[in-house]
């Protein structure tokens, strides 16, 4: 009897981390495949040209002017949404955790998430791009400011999601430790707090890049895109996802293999900054032992 | 200037922008004019603007945002011209103080997956398509088809019928073709940029299409010519208007924008498709640039001007190299005339 | 010198307690304002769109809800297939997702080996910056004609089962329904997987070691320990990928057939608020355009409701665990 249940648990056991493995096979089989014909698409792409040479010239040109654009923009996405984020789920962790107010923002935090990125383009539209043409008479109306806004609104909700997530799971222990040291609680939630979550906190910023870098819809109506170099953040603006989807579109093969590449660079982008900020906040990590 | 600081201050917290103006006004030697909309003319016209660039040290930054986005900021005046797949109408155009104008030629073939059946060797007229896309031919060897194909086996297939899922100009003047040829059509279903569909599958973009077209064997669907040319999809053959059966090729464009009546359409408000002349291919497009007739920006729109006379001028080889058809002379004169009496330019 | 009086320490102490309540007002008060931003960018993009729409919103009313028509030629709109191809799609994606990211999560803070860990974690999280786009081209390229070639196998056995056979009928077009839910499945996996690692790794050792002591099993440790342990953070990871699933366009317009109908098989092609809202805005004028924008306005509605939902069952079901 007692050992029929323990031969059951065993197998239910092996069946279930059997079935887990399979799902981690399952996912990497997903994202080699992805990849593979990424790069099979792309690779005749691959040249000097596509880092020194501008859209302007299409086929015979590069992405230049959209690799700058689509830098400067998720940066200044990305320091817009990345404080105002984690200072807003630290907001709902800390002070608003069992208040209405908390609740009501969390929940309209969630609705936020899943907004479709066009929408909020057109919200930007609305509130910079249209207000900024009147204020200096046309002169700036599309900008690559008003396209990092809307790639804000994207990433934000995100990170204010899990950082409340991750707040949430430091124990209570640890603040009621530091409180009674006599830390005042802004110190105690700056130096100890997000300290102890910075991990999460810094997956739920990457999840964000990840999730906004390969935008388009909210850029047309924001940054526009410009066939020509331009780095100033009042400039209408290139981005690798606008190029992407005006090549996919376009007769030429040629361009076809452009935007392929484009999205391999979109990719290696987000890789290679997950992997930098990971590596500077790895000393971080806290188990609660 | 504008950078100094009692400017700045004043300004708050649109210090930033005013700065962004200044260094904008300062690093602009030439004029950077911006245009937007139909994504049908945006390889010739970013293929212009790079050469025009070249040649003026002016910068035409054209993005294709669509049709109806074009419309709504030429009117917003966050552009300096727009570009349309469909005309705007008279009222419109006075009510906003516009005025428009063709700016290339290009055609809309139907494309199809039939296994057996050779490119080009498929022959279609306009009801027999007409009906194909209601749903009331549904296999190809239907007697229309045979009628139409006589010596060619068709299969006793279902077809299935592939459409554009996003709103487009070629769904536009496709529609708007099969509304000429077929009452059933026209009462039916009717033209637009986006259609209420009788049947089939939509395919995003000539892309998805193409490639629907591709996967699924006996489908027709239909792309913009340059597209099935270089991508190597095989299209079908039409017999036209004066019943003459036809080629989609560079004369067979032009010769539906020489017979078109532009002289007696206002604001050049006219579709070539099913155009009567004997060579004439039913399905041919154009797009319009919309402009203000008093540019906010009277720089910006002597730039336009002079870009887009310049493009008639020395655009043509690069419109054909992208498989477009520039517009015919008789056309450009008719256009420089609107311009002097419409634009004052 | 050295002596300091008691009352200066006291009011020292004062002091430096009053600077204290300061500060900790004036942090409030920041952390306060960046979480109204939240609050006042959903208010605004919500009434925008509610406003964009106005016009079809308030003329058409309740039918726009229930009609499944969609003529731009006419100007006759209905959200009904859209609302249904977003709900099917993002519910499929849910059914896959969750269970194979559990999954992953599990591989990976339970079973993998120490060097393996990182780099298959960091392998699922690039699925996540991958351009929508590319989801679309890959699904459009590669994927269609693979369901293509798998839809007649699975039309021949679970078509015939009752009840659930109806769901995978019809002809093997490789489109559709259930393609669309696979690929956003996909999408939205590294968001799930990434919240689900993260916090699994958070559950103290102490209670693992106990469970374990105790001569459970691994499995049995995640069921009973872990997975209640982090239950809130989980579910918050689950709204992340199913508000992903809901609102994606691009991947979805690719493969899901743009049909304005409601078919019961999974197999056919449909369409949902967010790719028709992608599909036709760039052309879209007048009328056309407000039924559009209201689309989009239907979407918050639609979250609303879903999270609305969510969270009662959630509610519901921790009061049957006397929570």
């Amino acid at each position: 009897m007692a050992a029929s249940v323990y031969v059951r648990r065993r197998a239910i056991n092996v069946i279930a981390l059997g079935l887990s493995a399979f799902a981690t096979a399952l996912g990497l089989v997903f994202l080699a495949w992805i990849l593979w014909m990424t790069l099979k698409s792309g690779l005749a792409a691959i040249t000097p040209r596509l880092f020194t040479k501008i859209t302007a010239y299409g086929a015979e040109g590069g992405l230049a002017n959209a690799i700058a654009g689509s830098l400067i923009m998720d940066l200044m996405a990305l320091l817009i949404c990345a404080p105002i984020g984690v200072l807003a789920g630290t907001f709902l962790a800390e002070y608003a955790n069992r208040t209405k107010l908390g609740a009501t923002i969390r929940f309209l935090n969630d609705i936020l998430l899943s907004a479709p990125s066009i929408v909020l383009g057109l919200f930007v539209y609305v509130i910079v791009v249209l207000p900024m043409s009147n204020f200096t008479h046309g002169q700036v109306s599309f900008s690559g400011f008003a396209g990092a806004v809307a790639l804000a609104l994207i990433g934000l909700p995100v990170i204010v999601r899990t950082t409340d997530e991750m707040l949430q799971l430091v124990p209570g222990t640890l603040r009621e430790a530091t409180l009674s040291l006599g830390v005042p609680q802004w110190k105690m939630t700056v130096q100890v707090l997000m300290r102890a979550a910075t991990s999460g906190i810094v997956t739920g910023v990457l999840l964000a890049l990840a999730r906004l870098a390969g935008e388009t819809a909210p850029l047309l109506f924001t940054a526009f895109g410009n066939n020509f170099m331009t780095v100033h953040p009042m400039d209408k603006m290139a981005s690798l996802p606008v190029a992407i989807y005006q090549y996919t579109n376009d007769p030429s093969p040629a361009l076809h293999t452009i935007a392929w590449a484009g999205a391999l660079l979109i990719t290696l982008f987000v890789l290679v900054l997950s992997l930098l900020t990971r590596m500077l906040f790895s000393r971080h990590k806290v188990r609660y032992d | 200037m504008l950078t100094s600081p009692r400017f700045m201050f004043r300004l708050g917290a649109f210090t930033a922008i005013a700065a962004a103006c200044s260094f904008g006004a300062m690093s602009a030697a030439a004029t950077d004019i911006t245009g937007a909309g139909s994504s049908f003319v945006y390889p010739v016209i970013s293929k212009w603007s790079a050469s025009y660039a070249e040649k003026t040290g002016n910068r035409v930054n054209y993005q294709s945002i669509g049709s109806g986005g074009g419309i709504a900021q030429i009117k917003a005046g966050t552009v300096d011209f727009g570009a349309s797949d469909i005309p705007l109408d008279e009222a419109t155009l006075d009510k906003f103080g516009m005025g428009q104008f063709p700016d290339v030629i290009g055609g809309i073939v139907p494309a199809f997956n039939v296994p057996g059946v050779a490119a080009g060797k498929l022959v279609l007229d306009g009801p027999t398509l007409a009906a194909i896309f209601l749903g009331n031919i549904s296999t190809w060897n239907d007697p229309a088809i045979a009628a139409l194909n006589p010596g060619l086996k068709l299969p006793s297939t279902k077809i299935t019928v592939v459409h554009r899922s996003d709103g487009s100009g070629t769904t536009f003047n496709f529609s708007d073709y099969l509304s000429k040829v077929s009452a059933d059509w026209k009462s039916k279903v009717g033209e637009g940029s986006a259609i209420n569909w009788p049947t089939g599958i939509g395919g995003k973009g000539n892309e998805g299409v193409a490639a629907y077209i591709r996967q699924i064997p006996n489908s027709i669907g239909y792309v913009e010519y340059a597209y099935a040319l270089q991508n190597h999809i095989g299209y079908a053959v039409m017999k036209n208007a004066a019943g003459k059966v036809v080629e989609p090729k560079t004369s067979t464009f032009q010769a539906a924008a020489d017979t078109a009546d532009w002289a007696h359409a206002k604001n050049f408000n006219l579709l070539m498709t099913n155009a009567p002349g004997a060579d004439a291919w039913p399905i041919t497009a154009t797009s319009w640039v919309i402009m203000y007739k008093q540019p906010k920006n009277a720089t910006n729109g002597k730039v336009t001007f002079d870009f887009f006379k310049w493009a008639y001028a020395n655009g043509q080889e690069q419109a054909r190299s992208l498989d477009y058809v520039p517009l015919p002379p008789s056309l450009v004169t008719q256009i420089e005339n609107y311009w002097k009496t419409e634009f004052k330019q | 010198m050295s002596s300091i009086p008691a009352t200066d320490l006291a009011s020292d102490a004062e002091q430096r307690s009053r600077i204290d309540a300061r500060h900790d007002r004036w942090f409030r008060w920041l952390l306060m304002f960046c979480a109204l931003l939240v609050l006042a960018t959903l208010l605004g993009a919500a009434l925008s769109t509610l406003w964009g729409g106005r016009e079809v919103l308030f003329k058409d009313g309740f039918r726009f809800l229930t009609s499944d028509a969609w003529n731009p030629v006419t100007d006759d709109y209905g959200a009904l297939a859209p609302i249904f191809g977003t709900l099917v799609t993002s519910l499929i994606a849910l059914l896959l997702a969750v269970p194979v990211s559990f999954g992953i999560a599990l591989f990976l803070t339970e079973i993998a080996p120490a060097w393996l860990r990182s780099p298959v974690a960091t392998a699922i999280e690039l699925l996540a910056s991958i351009p929508s786009i590319i989801y679309g081209m890959w699904g459009l390229f590669v994927f269609v004609p693979f369901m293509a070639s798998i839809e007649p196998a699975l039309s021949d056995t679970l078509g015939k089962l009752p009840l659930v056979g109806k769901l995978f009928q019809g002809p093997p077009l490789g489109l559709g329904l259930l393609t669309a839910g696979i690929v956003l499945a996909v999408m939205i996996l590294p968001f799930i997987c990434s919240v689900m690692r993260e916090v699994f790794q958070t559950v103290p050792v102490r209670l693992k070691e106990s469970s374990y002591a105790l001569g459970s099993t691994t499995w049995e440790v995640v069921w009973d320990i872990v997975l209640p342990y982090t239950r809130s953070a989980v579910i918050g990871g689950v709204f992340l990928g199913l508000g992903r699933a809901l609102g994606e366009t691009m991947a979805v317009t690719f493969v899901l057939g743009n049909a304005y109908s409601i078919s019961s098989s999974l197999l056919m092609p449909g369409t949902s608020i967010s790719s028709s809202i992608a599909n036709e805005f760039n052309e879209a004028v007048g009328t056309h355009r407000s039924a559009l924008i209201a689309l989009g306005f239907l979407l918050f509605v639609v979250t609303f409701v879903v999270l609305l939902i969510a969270r009662l069952m959630l509610r519901q079901l921790a009061r049957r665990e006397g929570n």
